[in-house]
């Protein structure tokens, strides 16, 4: 997403690869590449959403982000130093603090021994925010910045005493309680009813214009990836098919797999079967050695070379990039 | 009105019919109402959706219907009555039997609830061996064959559960519910974490399969547009009440308490013009401090007097339709 004016890149992601093993064995011919070659540049005050299929390695680009896993390839710098370098026990824990993640399950993500206090009090006594009074007032501001009132209440409660979107807004609270740069959400919203999520993406989006924090937006719903994120980028097993501008990605799709995407967003009123413009065909799982394009064996645009070469980069408009032999 | 209609769907029996359902948990902050004298039913066949608030008691209503809510829940009040038997009454065989050949559950975290020791093809054959009179060979065929059905790979029979991402985890629970060939299927926000085009495929295996099997679906989702896609009438919740249930056509494209017409201004449109939003105004209410009068009332925009004194009864609108507003 190279740009002539661009504004201030905070993470910079270059040919990330992902492998995970197959199974149990370790050899090297039964590995999997969850993310591939996928590369873009996170922008100051700026969101990128990551939308597209179930398994295409959203979650694993987002868990490489933050250090929970370790790449197998490419580079990642942050604010202009390789991520490598941030390792001894200050840069690691100033990268920790930097990159925050929310995760997709808010049931998994909270101990259940823990009241909700206690969740957002740590990050703010690890990050040393204050003395005792300083972080009290700060853990209930914070429950109320994410809408969980009465606040003083919340905090005493255990997470399974919450709803599930209620721990999502614990989350988002723990999340912001260290002043992060970057906030990669990993479906924050997904469990959180309509309302309430048009009330987080706002707050999101005042984090983002007002406060200069960027966001990695994984999604499922196009809809708000367009409302919230200035772009997008389309995932299909581990490859990045199209980014560029929100606004182009989702209006005027080039790339066949999002072209089938977004053909299949739920409407109401449209109900029993809908047809989808793509073969049935198998989702493939990509290995090192893999060919062609990973869409071939749905796509109805393949031509001879998709089944054996790997589509480059094309930039089809200002802002707009896709992976396709067929143009 | 379309006279067929209303015969298939109306004049059955229906399979399953909830009066007066009210479920309190009990905690030392008080006791919270999270069900609230819920009165619905569900026909053969028909699919009926539940909407509403997070937090406003979908999943506390689901765990109820098949009994399987946990202390500090508690039902305190009202009867669920499938094919003829109250639910509430069942010995705890009946109540095993009904779980395990009536209906399926796929649970809200569901998709952690797979055994994370187990291969993906074990959890599916147990089930289905523990069912069926079937040879393990045909209970793997099977189990590959519904692993199909969610459009997972055959090969992934071998995977462990933490191998698999979220989504897939989620569809080798919905096959697992399959797997029993159930009268109701209860689905707790089945397909939230899947993308749309494999939503749109279990959807339309759904229609199949209902349409070879006939059972019904409670489906419980947020996603008001799927839901004005998959269900043939839709009930709004909010603060542990029911406040407008009917045809999902009307619900969703003439909807009549105020609280339903924010939920439905809520969606940012995937082509109209691209506006700030605001959803519905005001936080969501606490369970142990409500209001006298509307449950609604501190962030409607209708708001009256008596909506601060009364509480407003589900009344019926037109034939099958109903919403608890004053202003109606
Ligand atoms: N720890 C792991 N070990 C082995 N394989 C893994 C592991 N984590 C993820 N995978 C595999 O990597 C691929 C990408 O998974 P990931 O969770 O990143 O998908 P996702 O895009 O986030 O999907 P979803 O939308 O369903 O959350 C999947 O094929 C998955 O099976
Ligand atoms: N174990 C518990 N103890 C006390 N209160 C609880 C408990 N479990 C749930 N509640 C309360 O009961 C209410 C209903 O919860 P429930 O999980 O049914 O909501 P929901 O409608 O399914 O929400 P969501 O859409 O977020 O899943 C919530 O307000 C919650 O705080
Ligand atoms: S490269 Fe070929 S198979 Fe891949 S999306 Fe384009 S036309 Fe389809
Ligand atoms: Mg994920
Ligand atoms: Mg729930």
């Amino acid at each position: 997403m190279d740009n002539l004016n661009t504004p201030e890149v905070v993470l910079s992601v270059r040919n990330m690869i992902k492998d995970f093993p197959i199974g149990q064995s370790s050899s090297k011919n039964s590995l999997m590449r969850a993310v591939n070659d996928v590369s873009f540049d996170l922008c100051k005050g700026e969101a990128l959403a990551i939308v597209g299929e179930s398994g295409s390695g959203k979650s694993t680009g987002a868990r490489v982000l933050s250090r929970i896993y370790e790449k197998d390839g490419g580079d990642i710098i942050f604010k202009g130093q390789p991520l490598a370098e941030y390792v001894d026990e200050h840069g690691s824990l100033e990268y920790a603090r930097q990159v925050q993640m929310i995760f997709q399950d808010p049931f998994g993500s909270l101990n259940p021994v823990h009241s909700i206090y206690h969740h957002i009090a740590r990050p703010l006594i690890i990050h040393k925010r204050g003395d005792k009074k300083v972080i009290e007032k700060l853990v209930y501001e914070l429950l109320e910045l994410v809408g969980l009132f009465p606040a003083v209440e919340t905090a005493s409660k255990f997470p399974h005493e919450l709803s599930g979107g209620q721990r999502q807004r614990v989350a988002i609270a723990r999340a912001l309680a260290v002043d992060p740069e970057v906030i990669l959400a990993d479906e924050p919203i997904s469990m959180l009813d309509v309302s309430v999520r048009l009330g987080i993406l706002n707050l999101m989006a005042d984090l983002k214009d007002k406060h200069g924090i960027s966001f990695m937006y994984i999604t499922h719903d196009i809809a708000t990836a367009r409302y919230f994120a200035e772009k997008t980028a389309v995932m299909y097993v581990g490859h990045m098919v199209e980014w560029g501008n929100s606004d182009k990605v989702t209006q005027t799709p080039q790339h066949p797999y999002t072209q089938l995407l977004l053909s299949a967003v739920p409407e109401a009123g449209k109900s029993g079967r809908r047809e989808l413009g793509a073969k049935k065909g198998e989702i493939p799982m990509w290995k090192p050695d893999t060919k062609g394009c990973p869409f071939a064996a749905r796509c109805p645009r393949a031509i001879e070379a998709c089944a054996d070469t790997f589509p480059s980069i094309t930039e089809i408009a200002a802002d707009h990039f896709i992976r396709c032999h067929n143009i | 009105m379309n006279v067929s209609s209303l015969n298939t769907a109306k004049s059955k029996a229906p399979l399953l019919e909830i009066n007066n359902l009210c479920v309190d948990y009990v905690s030392p902050h008080g006791i919270a109402r999270a069900v609230n004298n819920v009165s619905l039913t569900i026909a053969p066949g028909e699919t009926l959706g539940i909407a509403g608030e997070s937090g406003c008691g979908k999943s506390t209503l689901a765990f109820a219907i098949t009994r399987l809510h946990k202390a500090p829940a508690l039902i305190s009040n009202g009867e669920i009555i499938y094919n003829g038997r109250d639910i509430l009454k069942m010995t705890d065989k009946e109540l095993r039997a009904f779980r395990w050949n009536d209906v399926s559950i796929v649970f809200q975290s569901a998709m952690n609830s797979l055994n994370p020791v187990i291969t993906i093809g074990e959890q599916l054959t147990d089930v289905i061996a523990a069912h069926k009179q079937i040879s393990p060979k045909e209970a793997v065929a099977k189990a590959k064959e519904l692993l199909e059905v969610v459009g997972l790979h055959g090969d992934r029979l071998k995977s462990f559960p933490h191998q698999l991402s979220g989504g897939m985890r989620q569809r080798v629970v919905i096959a697992i519910a399959l797997a029993l060939e159930p009268k109701l299927i209860i689905m707790d926000e089945p397909t939230t974490a899947l993308d749309v085009v494999v939503e749109r495929e279990i959807l339309n295996e759904l229609y199949d399969l209902k349409e070879q099997f006939g059972f019904s679906i409670l489906f419980i989702s947020h996603d008001l547009s799927l839901m004005g896609e998959i269900a043939d009438r839709i009930g709004v919740m909010y603060a542990g009440n029911l406040i407008e249930i009917g045809d999902a056509k009307t619900v969703f494209t003439n909807p009549s308490h105020p609280y339903t017409k924010g939920l439905i201004a809520s969606f940012p449109s995937i082509h109209g013009p691209k506006e700030r939003l605001y959803g519905i105004p005001g936080d969501p209410v606490n369970l142990l401090k409500l209001p006298t009068g509307c449950n609604f009332q501190a962030r409607c925009v209708d708001c009256m007097e008596i909506c601060t004194k009364d509480d407003p009864i589900l009344a019926e609108l037109s034939v099958g339709y109903q919403a608890a507003c004053h202003k109606l």
